[in-house]
Formats: structure tokens, sequence, C-alpha cells
């Protein structure tokens, strides 16, 4: 869809990098830098002014961990599928809090970035793109610990390892897509910010992070199926356990359900962007 | 000359009903369950902001955009800079746009300067190696070197305009569009920041400038275009579009004292007021009235015959009826014994007229010898409060600010 107001003039033009029809991806070449920036900037503060600066990056996920163990673990005595439950608990908490954090961030993005949306043209997508990548330095930084929980647990290193870089490709796609259509809602529907830490609750209880999918009954396992972190989530701990008992179907829906939701949310975002500064 | 913008029948429609409240996803579904098939009830009432506005730019050509509040100014600018796009119309842009629409979009307090200057200008569209290239400059020109390495938090707000202008001054766009940021800072910033628009003109850049300060319009620009209630109403030479814009400010006070010779009003006419002026204190009309700028109202009057003991009133009310005070010159303890016959005028000096930029209205009364109503106008005289930068921050203060404003100062202390 074209981001423009107009076409180019007849004549041939000089330069008509801001008004000439061209592609998304194109002019988000374009302004790459910018998106940098605006990266730059979120880690930037996120690490400046807190004491414990990068440690938060493994203080979250440690702590929840811990409590999780306690908790669901020592006191529910929910099954953890024969897996230590630190590492049980540890390997999918990772990548769920990069994806909670983002859907959060990116929901927030566009109204939380209302000065920049009504001052100044860039492509709005930068803004949920931004809010995707900033939560990515903290699970690099939380993946490092893995390396403590290997040596911990005397869990054996194999190719299986080589996934978990891979997976946090789709979980980045799947939290920035339906991230930037929230964002998109939001703009418009401003209960959509009471809805998102609801919803964010919730999909903590519908995703295999504090039991195995295992403990499901058979029938009922394709609604977990369903939601594509079910697949994501289960595929992070077989990367980490290679004993863990991961259902590889799983993840076969979670891809494609995954790619139906950013190319929709792209849309509907490329669709409802022109008048965000008008109702921001 | 090539042409470098075509604007053709821009219009923008807003719609007032949706930006009086938030709109909720909950208002909608419950709207859809009652009425799954109406939709798009829930509009309000639309405005115009721009109505059938076309013209077209030669590179190299100075624009200033004058025009009341309301006029459509800055929607223009909005959509030039593809913030907001038009309802319909079109604009053709040929070369690399700029916006300045503020000074310092994007600035972090927890940042340094220099983190600033280099964010800033990528928000501006800079690249990094041309913020690179003029970093020296920039910080020269901001004169804020030794706090460079400061997060700006601790900058005061004078330091944070200069150092966002000094970010602005060194864009190297084709097209430049600048909103009425020269209204801000101290004379000697304000001289540094007309050079700069200077250099850009003379180096054939093509600058669209919106201004109240009509003097900075008249320097730097070749060309004016007046709007007004969303169409153009002269668009030529800047002096003369300048000139035209002030006079109708005087036609709009004469056709306010035109009224006021009707004898269709409450009062024995003994006496009445003939014209109202607004005045800068030297005594010099002012084509525009703005918020904390001192100004002076002169009321003339006509007395036939003499008046015992008159007391001269006005009341301001908003553009919706409400009251936002009355004033008598008796208030003040001053007895005039006698007026007339003939004719005269009373000054209202204020030092500092602390409304909020709105279209406010003024109502006239005058009593005679034990308060007997002699004159009251029902006629309103109109007086526009244009929007400025009262306290020299940057921040505009516009009529979202309620009424009134009052000189303050803010003092932070932490524990």
């Amino acid at each position: 869809m074209e981001s423009v107001i107009a076409p180019q003039l007849s004549e041939k033009p000089r330069i008509a990098k801001d008004y000439a029809e061209r592609s998304t991806l194109a002019e988000l070449w374009e302004y790459r830098e910018l998106f940098y920036f605006l990266a730059w900037r979120d880690v930037k503060v996120r690490y400046k002014q807190t004491a414990l600066g990068v440690l938060w990056a493994v203080i979250q996920p440690f702590f929840t961990m811990l409590i999780f163990t306690v908790v669901f673990g020592q006191i529910a005595n929910i099954s953890s599928d024969g897996v230590p439950r630190p590492v049980f608990y540890f390997s999918a908490l990772l990548p769920w809090i990069y994806f909670s954090s983002t859907l959060s961030a990116a929901g927030m993005s566009l109204v939380s970035n209302s000065g920049l949306l009504t001052k100044i043209y860039f492509p709005r997508i930068v803004l949920p793109a931004t809010a995707a990548l900033v939560p990515l330095v903290d699970f690099l930084i939380g993946s490092v610990l893995l390396a403590g929980f290997i040596a911990y647990y005397n869990l054996p290193v194999g190719w299986s390892l080589a996934l978990w870089p891979l997976l946090i490709v789709p979980t980045v796609l799947l939290a920035f897509g339906l991230g930037a259509f929230l964002a998109a809602l939001n703009v418009k529907y401003r209960d959509i910010k009471y809805a998102i830490p609801f919803g964010i609750q919730l999909l903590l209880f519908m995703t295999p992070i504090i039991y195995p999918s295992s403990v499901i009954p058979e029938r009922f396992r394709w609604l977990l199926a369903l939601n594509p972190l079910t697949g994501l989530i289960e595929a992070f701990r077989y990367a980490l356990v290679p004993s863990y008992s991961v259902q590889w179907s799983h993840l076969a829906i979670s891809l494609p359900v995954t790619a139906v939701i950013v190319v929709c949310s792209v849309l509907y975002f490329r669709r409802t962007e022109k008048a965000f500064a008008d109702i921001v | 000359m090539t042409r470098c913008i075509e604007v053709q029948a821009l219009c923008k429609k807003y719609r007032i009903g949706k930006l009086q409240h938030d709109l909720m996803l909950r208002e909608q579904l419950i709207q859809f369950v009652r009425k799954p098939f109406n939709r798009g009830s829930a509009e309000g009432d639309t405005v115009w902001a721009l109505r059938d506005v076309s013209f077209h730019v030669d590179e190299g050509e100075v624009i200033g955009i004058i025009g009341r509040n309301g006029a459509g100014k800055s929607t223009l600018l909005k959509i030039l800079s593809r913030i907001t796009y038009p309802t319909s119309g079109a604009v053709k842009v040929r070369g690399r746009i700029a916006s300045l629409l503020e000074v310092g979009t994007g600035f972090h307090d927890e940042l340094t300067g220099r983190e600033n200057v280099y964010l800033n200008g990528s928000i501006l569209g800079m690249k990094k190696r041309e913020v690179d290239r003029h970093f020296d400059a920039i910080v020269d020109f901001s004169g804020v070197e030794q706090f460079i390495d400061t997060p700006i938090k601790r900058y005061s707000s004078g330091m944070r305009l200069r150092l966002g202008f000094a970010v602005a001054a060194h864009l190297d766009p084709d097209v430049l569009v600048v909103d009425e940021v020269l209204a801000v800072g101290d004379a000697g910033f304000q001289k540094k920041c007309i050079k700069a628009m200077d250099e850009l003109r003379s180096s054939g850049r093509t600058v669209f400038f919106v201004s109240h300060n009509l003097a900075a319009v008249e320097n730097l620009c070749s060309r004016g275009i007046w709007l007004d209630a969303g169409s153009i109403q002269m668009d030529g030479a800047a002096k003369e579009v300048i000139l035209s814009y002030m006079r109708s400010f005087a036609s709009g006070q004469l056709s306010g004292s035109g009224p006021l010779e009707t004898e269709n009003r409450l009062g024995n006419g003994e006496i009445r007021y003939t014209r109202i002026e607004y005045l800068s204190p030297d005594g010099t009309p002012c084509g525009i009235v703005r918020s904390g700028d001192p100004l002076v109202i002169r009321f003339h009057y006509r007395a036939p015959k003499p008046i015992r003991d008159p007391n001269f009133g006005f009341r301001i009310f908003t553009p919706t009826g409400t009251l936002v005070t009355e004033a008598a010159h008796w208030l003040h303890g001053i007895h005039i014994p006698k007026v007339g016959p003939g004719e005269g005028y009373i000054d209202v000096e204020i030092d500092s007229l602390n409304l909020v930029p709105a279209q406010y209205q003024l109502s006239l009364w005058i009593t005679g010898h034990g308060g007997a109503l002699v004159y009251d106008g029902d006629l309103r005289v109109a007086l526009d409060v244009e929007v400025t930068d009262v306290y020299r921050s940057g921040r505009m203060l516009d009529s979202r600010f309620g009424l009134v404003y009052f000189p303050q100062r803010w003092r932070v202390t932490q524990a």
C-alpha cells in the first residue's frame, strides 16, 4: 500500500524521496537510522538510572523461576515432565517475559509517543517494531544464564541448542505482529490499555509455561495448540532439554498461525495509520 | 524556476464529536449489539479545517502563512509534512521535506545533550554521518558546550530550546516547513534563528513559515498566504498580504463599531461608544493580540449632552457566553465628575493580558448618575487572543489550558 498523499509530478523528479510511492520495506530501509536511534534511546534509558542496571535482565526471570519452582512445583506439585523444575520454568520464562513485555510496550508504543506522531513524519510501524526490539536485549542477557543451568544440571549439549536462537525469530514476529495490531487499536479505542495486561495474565495460564502440555487431556490439546505461543514455548524447552517430550505438531501449527497474525496485523496497521495523528 | 510543491484542492475535515472524548471499544461493542447494521453512528459534528486550498510553489520561494487562530495554518503544515492526510485533494512535493513543528521533538530527559543531538537529528531526518559532520557546529550554535555530556533534564528551558534549534538549523532539506518556532527564546536567540532562516533562503531552499510575528514574516518571506476559515483569503507578495491582513483587523473593529451606531440597544442613548481600538503600549494599533502581551483598549465615546458621574465598564465573554471578567473604572476608586458634551476616549491599560488564546467577546456598558443605565451594547466586539509562548519555554499556551493563566514560578525542592 502506498504511503503517499499523491503520485509524483509528471515531470521527471529530481529527488522524490518523501512523497514517492514505494513499498513499506523500502521505506523502512530509508528510515533504518531512526529505527536504530529509537531502539538505542529505549535501551539506553532502560539501563540508565537503575542501580542494578543490566542485572535487572537476569533478576526478573531468575526470581520468577524461583517462585514458580516453590509455588507451582513444590506446593502445587504440578508435573514438569521429568525436567528439573528450575530448568523447566526458566527455559519457558525467558521467551515468555520477552513476549509479554514486548506486547505491552508495543501496544502502548503509539499512544506513548504521541508527541512524535503529531510532530514528525516517519513510517509509524517503526514504533511497535522498536518496542519489539528493545526487550530482546533482556532476552539475550538472560540467555547467557542458560550456560549456568547447563553446567549445574549437567544437561547434554547438543544440536538442539541451536534451536534456541532460531526460535526467537518467530517469537519476535508474533510479539511484533500482535503488538502492532494492539497499538493501532489502542489509538482508536482507549480501553485497549486496560485489556492488554489482563490479556497477558490470561495468556500466561493458557500457554504451557507452568505446566507441560502433556498434563492436558488429549482431547483438549488442540485448544492449547491454537495458541501460537504453545508450540514456540515447548520448542524453547526442548532446545535446552532434548529429553523433553515436545509436540512438534504444535510448532507446525504455531508457525503458520504466526505468519497469518503478522500479515493481518501489518495490513490493519497500514490501513489505519493515516489517521493516527488526527486521533491519538 | 522549477516547481517544487503543488497543492490541489486540498480539503481536510475533522470530526469534533470524536475528539471530545476518547472512544471506547466497549461503547462500540454495545452499539454493535444494539444496532448491528448501523455503522458509524458515533460520528459527531464535522469541521472543515481546510477548504479547497490550491497553490503552487517554485523552488527557492520563502512563504509565510498567516491567519487567525483556527484558520487552518497548522493543518496545512501538517499535511505538507505528511503527518496528517487530507480528506480530499492532492499535494505533490519534489525533494526532501523536513518539518520543524516543534523545537526538540523527541528529546529525552535522561539522555545527555550529545545523545539528544543524535536522536533529534535522526528524528528530523538527518543521517548519522550528517550529524557527525555538523556536530561541532551544532554544539557551537547552541552555546551549551560545557553541558553537552550532561543529561538534559538538568538543562534550563532556554538551553534545551537552543540545543533543539541548533540541530534544526543544520538540517539540509529541499523544503523546510517551520511552525511558530521563532516566537520562542530571548531576543538574541531569535535574531540568531532568523539569521539561520535567512541563510537557508539565500541558499535557495524553499521554506514554509507560519508565524504570528508579522515583522518576521515580512522580513523573511517573499510571498504570503493568508488563510481564513480554511480557505486562502489572499496569496501574493508578503508585504501586501500582511497589509491586507492587518487591515482586516481594523475593519473587523469598524464593523464592530458600525452596529454601535444603531439605535437597537438598551439605555437612553445619552452617551455611546463609537469605536474600540486595541493598541500597543506605545499607542500604535496592534494587529494581533496575544496572550501575555501588554494591551491598551481604547474606548471612544460620544456624548451629545454632558453626563454626570459616568461609570465606564466592560465584560469579557468566552465564545460560548461564559463571563470571564467584568471591569469598571469605579472599582479602581476613580471618580469622573462629568464627561461631554463631545467626544473623547478612555484607555484601559493591561500590563499582561492573561487570557488563554480564544475568540473572546467584549460587551460594553456605561451608567450615568445614580447608576441609571445610559448605554448597554448588546453588541459584542470581538477580541481575538492569539497563541503565544507566554512562559518563554517554547511550549505554546492554547485554548486547552482553560480561560486564563496567571503569572507563576515553579521551584522544585527535593528532600
